[in-house]
């Protein structure tokens, strides 16, 4: 699976970082969530698809490969 | 695509009201498509659909509105830039409502930043999530065993509280009661399309509005009078009110502020409230698994503010399904500040241009059975939130997708939680009586809208 953050989306509510903090980051500067891995393991599934699910601003999508 | 550089090739949609008709107030006589906006707007909104397809357009007295609907279209809509889309200009019926003097420094999309920032911060929500269980749980705390309620009173009453309390201070929460609301309704009752034309103009809605408004004015100066005779107190126990004292804003102005902060969370968390007990009375099936999701899930006596930040599968469905087919705001309108390319049209300033949840959010290709109740249509793999994130627009979209959507849900999920837990509810009129009042650019509920309560028996 390939997780997606649209940067041109995000309002920085950072909630998808209590969901997976070692997927998603955030850039204090911008304000947006950094994607610090693209790729997470299987056994990270749950835990993105709810960041996804419960993103206020629909900035995160995920893609299979 | 070519691009197209007259609005006149933007298909306009027909007239089904002659805007000289006699029954027309002489007001907005001449109006092209306004008088039908304040009697039928879905129906404008979706003849324009039905008729010029992605993109059309009718005619707001000396403005032409370009109506887009459709993924492709919406997508351009919601991510055109600020600088060249003006929200406020767009909402000439707010003005009044907030008050001419309140002159803000930022623009709407730096004050819904500031917003969710401070009181819509994700580390503040477990405090809010307790407030709203609070709230609701005084509110039916005076309830006997059986009853009969208002669904518009008793939302509208309700998120005055939750709203006051959370984005503005339990002390001032404290200070209100349902004269406050009733106040505050009158308000949105003054939202007519007249605005288009006059939002001074000398009618009875408007001059209601106003009235109201002083009226909430009023109790706020006598608030701000007591916070001065009181004198200090300690910094934990201060809200937003001393800090806007302390800088000596007026009353009036304080009002206009707190008027702002307010409105986006009031009517439409009311609204939804309202319209997820009736599809929930409507759909008695939904109703039981919503409340055997409640019951399995509070059996071990956990918290209602702890549970409401968590996911409740099955309750959340069944309310983006009635956001889906009852959006509280069921048109977004942007002025054009400088010449815009808009899905293959170039679309010149002065021009409004306009999404509409209403009629997106029921596209038949993307909501099958569109029309229908179907809470199912969020479960995987279907998903048709998120695969359709620029047609499942009751939150709007975009960079300026309300920003409040999280806390709303929450508020939502608190609500039910707390009333399925100790009442069961009936419809006290017939089921597809209740409608909402659409004669507003804030719609609302149409009264009579009376539900019957009954205690649970456990």
């Amino acid at each position: 699976m390939r997780v997606v953050a649209d940067t041109g989306l995000c309002q920085g509510h950072q909630l998808c970082q209590g969901e997976a903090p070692d997927v998603f980051g955030f850039d204090e500067d911008a304000d947006v969530v950094v994607l610090l891995e693209e790729r997470p393991d299987e056994s990270r599934r749950a835990a993105v698809q709810t960041a996804v699910k419960y993103c206020p601003a629909f900035a995160l999508s995920l893609e299979e490969d | 695509m070519t691009v197209t550089h007259q609005l006149t090739e933007i298909p306009e949609v027909s007239t089904v009201l002659d805007d000289q008709s006699p029954e027309v107030p002489e007001i907005i006589r001449g109006t092209g498509h306004l008088p039908e906006m304040r009697v039928d707007p879905i129906g404008l909104f979706t003849r324009v659909r039905e008729e010029c397809g992605d993109v059309g357009r009718f005619r707001l007295a000396d403005k032409d509105v370009v109506l887009v609907t459709g993924a492709e279209a919406n997508e351009a809509f919601f991510r055109a830039p600020d600088d060249v889309l003006d929200q406020a200009a767009a909402y000439p019926f707010m003005t009044p409502i907030f008050g001419k003097g309140v002159v803000f420094d930022a623009s709407p999309e730096e004050r819904q930043q500031m917003l969710k920032n401070q009181a819509l911060r994700g580390d503040m929500m477990r405090g809010h999530a307790q407030t709203i269980e609070a709230e609701i749980s005084r509110m039916v705390a005076g309830w006997g065993d059986e009853g009969e309620i208002d669904l518009l009173d008793f939302f509208a009453e309700l998120t005055i509280y939750t709203t006051s309390s959370c984005l503005i201070g339990k002390p001032f929460r404290e200070e209100l009661d349902a004269s406050f609301a009733q106040h505050y309704h009158e308000l949105e009752r003054g939202t007519d399309a007249i605005a288009y034309v006059d939002p001074y103009a000398d009618i009875d809605s408007f001059r209601m509005r106003d009235a109201a408004r002083e009226k909430l004015v009023a109790l706020v100066q006598d608030i701000i009078d007591r916070r001065k005779k009181r004198g200090t107190v300690p910094r934990e126990e201060r809200d937003l009110l001393d800090v806007l004292i302390s800088i000596d804003m007026t009353a009036d102005v304080v009002t206009g502020i707190f008027i702002s902060m307010m409105f986006a969370g009031h009517h439409t968390s009311s609204g939804t409230a309202s319209w997820a007990m009736i599809e929930l009375l409507r759909h008695p099936d939904v109703m039981a698994d919503v409340v055997a999701e409640l019951d399995a899930l509070y059996a071990d006596g956990s918290e209602v503010s702890f549970q409401a930040l968590r996911s409740i599968p099955v309750l959340e469905s069944a309310l983006k399904e009635t956001l889906r087919l009852h959006p509280p705001l069921i048109i977004l309108m942007r002025l054009v500040r400088e010449e815009l390319e808009l899905a293959g049209h170039t679309i010149p300033a002065g021009t409004v241009v306009a999404a509409s949840p209403r009629v997106s959010n029921r596209i038949e290709d993307d909501f099958p059975k569109a029309d229908e109740f179907d809470p199912g249509r969020y479960l995987d793999p279907r998903q048709e939130d998120l695969q359709n994130r620029w047609t499942w627009i009751p939150f709007g979209a975009g960079k300026h997708r309300c920003v409040g959507n999280a806390f709303a849900m929450m508020q939502m999920k608190a609500i039910f939680s707390v009333i399925l837990r100790d009442f069961e509810f009936e419809a006290a009129q017939p089921l597809d009586s209740y409608r909402d009042d659409c004669s507003k650019m804030v719609i609302q509920l149409e009264q009579p809208c009376l539900v019957r309560y009954r205690r649970r028996s456990r």
